[in-house]
């Protein structure tokens, strides 16, 4: 099924892989688009401010309720449900604000997603610029081996760091490390490879700010003998609360081709509840998302629609997407270059990769 | 040397659209603005070479389909990252019911 690059895989941005990548056309490919009509379109990828300021009102509201009953009830073992629910908000639905954010889709103007982007990313720990330009690139080359700076589970399969992921541990270990670098002024090779030279100046000063913030906090935690400020803000609650965005995070891609040219192969689209919904702002169109990232997520449900003749069969629930991705992920253990196939319509064939 | 070339007729593009004319190996993008006006850059994103014609124009911004770049395509400005590098534009001028554009 892959156009899969020699073994081992490599998932640097400078090694084999990626010359592989260059070489093979892999890279700023021409991906497949479902013909959806230009006039369509534009419905669709109209942005309007209403719901998202109705969405982050909620939520917005949620982490006041939570937090206000988590502080209300702290020491007491009654807290714990309240902190749980807030780290979710904390851990988890900052990656969707994060994302459509950073999109600029959320809102129409500008200012509100630039202002929502910049606190997501704080909550979940991603640094704005560095991000931005890693999810670009996550567009441009989705699951490219050697191209791609978020593939969620390479191969072959380490199954601790897939368990790790659901508490944050690689996640955060990660992100102290990148912050603390770049508040050195240096970038990793794979991150000079994306971000551009004239940007970099704000990586380094974002970062040290934010070191500054987490110091701070550190510090008034041990100033006040107590671990509450830490409960709240900072890499605790993005790790205890990080579970959820694992759980909706991992249908995206994990199990599915790499280096193909096809978003309807490497993507799942994946039916879920309304409250997931609302945490997980729409991202569960995941295949809709990533052929047309410029339609907003309260739109991803009208464009679902007009692509399904194009796309496989979504999944029902959360459940069957796990049922696929856990035997999937556990062989790719063994046969990293083995994956899943997802059926596309006979009459709308998959985009090919160029030749070898 | 201004090199005019037919690039659409007038009313082809809906009020606040994009069209892509493609000429001489090249791609442009012909904008109609709100208020009517007629305004032409090149086809492609300085970000990573994506058809413009496929975004979304808002006022006067052209939004990249692919990564969000936009561009104000009266001047070719890039309003923020990943666009950091300007749009060229293209002069203009309406002739007989065409949109005549500068390919020079």
């Amino acid at each position: 099924m892959d156009n899969a690059p020699p073994a081992p895989h490599d998932y640097s941005l400078t090694g084999p892989s990626s010359r592989y990548a260059l070489e093979h056309g892999l890279a700023n490919a021409e991906w497949y688009r479902a013909p959806i009509p230009r006039a369509r379109m534009k419905e669709l990828m109209k942005r309007s401010d209403g719901p998202a300021i109705r969405d982050t009102i909620i939520w917005i509201a949620a982490f006041l309720v939570t937090g206000g009953l988590a502080f209300h009830f702290w020491p007491t073992a009654w807290s714990i449900p309240f902190f749980l629910a807030y780290g979710v908000l904390y851990g988890s639905s900052s990656d969707s604000r994060w994302h459509e954010c950073g999109h600029g889709t959320a809102f129409r103007t500008a200012w509100m997603n630039d202002v929502v982007y910049n606190i997501a990313c704080f909550m979940i720990m991603r640094e704005p610029t560095v991000w931005r330009w890693s999810h670009a690139r996550h567009h441009t080359d989705t699951i490219i081996v050697g191209r791609d700076p978020e593939v969620a589970v390479m191969r072959p399969t380490v199954v601790l760091r897939v368990i790790l992921m659901f508490l944050g541990v690689p996640q955060v270990w990660g992100a102290i490390k990148s912050m603390v670098r770049h508040a050195m002024g240096r970038l990793s090779p794979d991150e000079a490879d994306y971000i551009p030279e004239m940007e970099r100046a704000k990586v380094y000063r974002t970062a040290r700010i934010w070191l500054a913030i987490h110091l701070a906090i550190i510090a008034v935690s041990i100033y006040a003998g107590t671990i509450l400020p830490m409960l709240f803000v900072g890499p605790l609650p993005t790790m205890y609360g990080a579970w959820l965005h694992i759980v909706t995070g991992l249908t995206q891609h994990a199990g599915l081709p790499e280096n193909v040219l096809d978003h309807r192969l490497n993507c799942r689209t994946v039916y879920m509840n309304p409250v997931m919904r609302f945490l997980y702002w729409n991202m569960n169109y995941h295949i809709e998302h990533h052929m047309f990232p410029m339609v907003p997520y309260h739109r991803l449900p009208e464009l679902h629609e007009a692509m399904k003749p194009y796309c496989p069969p979504p999944y029902p629930s959360t459940f069957a997407a796990y049922a696929e991705i856990i035997p999937a992920i556990i062989r790719q253990i063994r046969e990293p270059g083995w994956s899943i196939a997802r059926p596309i319509p006979r009459e709308y064939p998959a985009q090919a990769v160029p030749a070898e | 040397m201004p090199n005019w070339i037919a690039a659409c007729s007038l009313g082809e593009i809906a009020p606040e659209d994009v069209m892509r004319f493609d000429h001489g190996g090249r791609s442009f993008a012909i904008y109609r603005s709100p208020d009517d006006e007629y305004y032409a850059t090149d086809g492609l994103c300085t970000h990573e070479r994506v058809h413009l014609a496929d975004g979304l124009v808002m006022d006067h911004v052209i939004e990249c389909p692919k990564h969000n770049g936009r561009f104000d395509y009266r001047t070719g400005e890039a309003k923020g990252a990943p666009a950091c590098v300007n749009l060229k534009v293209h002069a203009v001028k309406i002739e007989a019911g065409k949109v005549m554009i500068d390919v020079g």
